[in-house]
């Protein structure tokens, strides 16, 4: 049984909206499709499709009180589905899927129609949600709104992107030259870009009006610092670093990877070596460093974000998108160290210090204790840049120099550290390669 | 003669706009040399440089909303006292009796807005190679704007001093307590203690100074105040006209070579 109270006329009317929207883009592209003189049996299909939205989605606003009679839900099966496989492995390999596929497809993804079927699946989707009560109270939170909008919208340009850069790769390769180099003459700023600028102005000075109208910004009580909010969240656009306390202690999720980006992000220009595909879109011409770029950007920053804001309830628990954040839903941890999994295969106990005895000797019993996850460390960011200087990276290690490849290569490293922490904990329950909490110093 | 003419006539008007409207392609050319506004673009430019598709529009848009934050938060500042006994009823206020609460509204989404576009800013960057010599530099100054947007924005969301705000920050300050050395309960820390007295303490750390206190109170208000209104806005703002000025000296919106 459905605990909540459930569709009320206004959301109704409100999910009608989205399916007007639709209609209204629809539209639009029918007409398109007649106007390229497409064949018969596709404008037929748009022409039926859009009718189809329209009647759907007056019927959805034009409800009276109570009645359902016209609503179309999400089915149970699929909710029941997706909720079922809710963990953050499955979605964390699922966006990975998704990124490997738009790279991969590319070329098919930035054809017309393709791109236009992809946005209406998604906005559908988005509607058909809606019709969910839990869904609705996540989505509709004031402040992650503008998260969902980020969502499609980077989603846009990146589409934009792989659609310039999919161009310039066939031109490239048919020895013509660029979209950027056509066409290119030089135009006065006074009127070209200045009316640009202040069309985009006005056009934003609307859209923040209109939603300082439409939607008011959120407002608690007042704060009290002996009760705590369960789950509690830094802002959104820090939630990406908060999922990485998951896997990672705070001095390293908060801390020394966040660092890490930084500086990678500012020793970017100096590490990237390649002259080509400057001023210009194209992805051939730099797979590496693109792959590298949206792998952070995509999957990891946008991704975790994503996660931490909707999937992420009371006790930092996982839920599916339909699931109903439960503060008492219970998720089993039993996670292991690596010393302790290394000392259980080696029969012996753990090694510990006895009582009382002296500093040094404390010291020495702490080491031999994690002397493995140490090892492994050291290696990870001593010793594997070196021999990835004689293998994959070779022509990067020729081309940069020493130090400018360390730099990179660490730098790699630390990016891929996190995936390869979530992945152990998920294969393994591993908890710390290095555990020293005597030190606060687990890795 | 028509009022507009009459207007543009008048010895006012010339002390203002010293050429002619810009109708004609000299006067085109003067208006970007003589007005302090425009003067920020070149005269001329690459008809693909300006192009949307191409950049995006985001830099500009992010400046925009810079902009924008800045007049909305002074309206805001009118009003806001950055004390425990006035913050959240003086927010309550905006919402439910001031005229213009809207306010309010407005500098809440501009802010999020300009955190997703300095990301799709930098994006489009990388996308574009834009990066890449001579503009190094810039890209290293932009950066630095980003991390200050972002600081700019959490600072900002205490402000109102209900339970989503102090939590937030709680959480997000938390991991001050754990940086390597300079943390209480980070790594290293406690090497650093002389004849027996820890330096590093949760009245000493990192957090301490970031919070002004051992947990988000009044003085937090205070320091995220002073840091949200005249601070960081200042650095931005200084940093926004080099980076501005960088993309002129560094020939202009990146176009093929
Ligand atoms: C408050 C934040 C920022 C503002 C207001 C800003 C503004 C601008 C503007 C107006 C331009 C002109 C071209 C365009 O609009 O795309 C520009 C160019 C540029 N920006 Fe930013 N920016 C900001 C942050 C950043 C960030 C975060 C980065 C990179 C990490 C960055 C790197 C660059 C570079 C390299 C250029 C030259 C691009 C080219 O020539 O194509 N900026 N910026």
């Amino acid at each position: 049984m459905n605990p909540h109270p459930d569709l009320t006329p206004d959301v109704i009317r409100g999910i009608g909206w989205l399916y007007l929207l639709l209609f209204a883009m629809n539209i639009f592209w029918t007409v398109r499709s007649y106007k390229r003189q497409e064949s018969v049996g596709r404008l037929a299909a748009w022409a039926m499709y859009t009718v189809m939205l329209g009647v759907v989605g007056v019927a959805h606003v034009t409800v009276q009180s109570g009645s359902e009679q016209f609503l179309i839900r999400m089915p149970v099966w699929f909710k029941t589905l997706i909720d079922a496989g809710a963990k953050p492995q499955y979605y964390f390999a699922l966006s990975i899927a998704l990124f490997a596929a738009v790279v991969w497809l590319r070329e098919q993804l930035v054809k017309p129609t393709v791109s236009w079927l992809i946005l209406n699946g998604m906005v559908l989707f988005m509607t058909l949600s809606m019709t969910d009560y839990d869904f609705r109270q996540i989505v509709g939170k004031p402040d992650n709104v503008p998260i969902v909008s980020m969502l499609f919208i980077v989603a846009f340009f990146t589409w934009l992107y792989f659609k310039r850069a999919v161009d310039n790769d066939q031109r490239i390769a048919a020895g013509k030259p660029l979209f950027e180099q056509e066409d290119n003459e030089k135009v006065l700023v006074w009127p070209d870009l200045v009316y640009t600028e202040m069309i985009c102005m006005v056009i934003l000075t609307a859209i923040l009006v209109a939603w300082g109208i439409v939607l008011q910004a959120p407002l608690e009580e007042p704060a009290s610092a002996s009760r705590t909010p369960n789950p509690s969240k830094a802002p959104w656009y820090f939630l990406g670093l908060q999922e990485m306390l998951v896997y990672y202690d705070p001095w390293m999720a908060g801390v020394v990877l966040p660092s890490m980006i930084l500086v990678g992000l500012m020793a970017l220009p100096y590490i990237d070596f390649n002259k080509k595909g400057n001023g210009y879109y194209t992805f051939n011409e730099r797979k590496f460093s693109v792959l590298t770029f949206m792998f952070g950007f995509l999957p990891l920053w946008i991704g975790l974000i994503i996660l931490g804001t909707f999937l992420r309830g009371p006790n930092w628990n996982f839920f599916g998108i339909y699931e109903l954040w439960d503060v008492h839903k219970l998720v089993v941890l039993n996670n292991v160290n690596l010393s302790e999994y290394f000392w259980t295969w080696m029969g012996q106990p753990l090694p510990v210090a006895e009582a009382g005895s002296s500093k040094f000797l404390q010291i020495v019993m702490i080491l031999k204790r994690e002397w493995l996850g140490l090892v492994l460390v050291a290696g990870y960011l001593g010793a594997l840049p070196m021999v990835m200087a004689g293998t994959i990276f070779r022509k990067f290690f020729m081309r940069m120099g020493f130090i400018r490849y360390m730099v990179f290569a660490n730098l790699v490293l630390f990016m891929a550290c996190l995936p390869i922490k979530m992945v152990l904990r998920w294969a393994f329950n591993l908890k710390y390669i290095v555990a020293i909490p005597e030190w606060f110093f687990n890795i | 003669m028509t009022l507009g003419d009459y207007i543009r006539d008048s010895q006012i008007w010339k002390s203002i706009f010293r050429h002619p409207a810009p109708y004609d392609r000299r006067n085109r050319v003067v208006v970007m040399l003589t007005n302090f506004f425009l003067h920020l673009h070149p005269v001329s430019v690459k008809k693909q440089g300006i192009a949307l598709s191409y950049t995006w529009c985001m830099g500009g848009i992010t400046f925009f909303l810079f902009l924008v934050e800045t007049v909305t938060g002074v309206l805001l500042m009118f009003y806001y006292r950055p004390t425990l006994e006035h913050a959240f009823n003086d927010i309550l206020a905006l919402r439910d009796v001031t005229t213009l609460g809207i306010m309010r509204e407005i500098h809440r989404w501009g802010a999020h807005a300009m955190v997703i576009t300095v990301w799709l800013h930098m994006y489009r960057v990388f996308l574009t190679g834009s990066y890449k010599p001579p503009r190094e530099f810039n890209w290293v100054v932009g950066v630095l704007l980003l991390v200050l947007t972002l600081l700019l924005s959490f600072t900002g969301y205490l402000l109102p001093w209900d339970q989503l705000a102090i939590w937030a920050i709680t959480v997000g300050s938390n991991m001050a307590r754990a940086t390597p050395f300079l943390g209480h309960e980070g790594p290293g820390a406690q090497i650093l203690n002389l004849g027996g007295y820890d330096l590093i303490t949760n009245a000493s750390d990192a957090r301490f100074i970031l919070l002004g206190g051992r947990f988000v109170g009044e003085a937090t208000l205070n320091r995220f105040y002073i840091l949200h209104c005249v601070a960081i806005p200042l650095v931005v703002a200084g940093l926004i006209a080099i980076h501005f000025w960088r993309v002129r000296k560094d020939g202009g919106i990146s176009q093929p070579l």
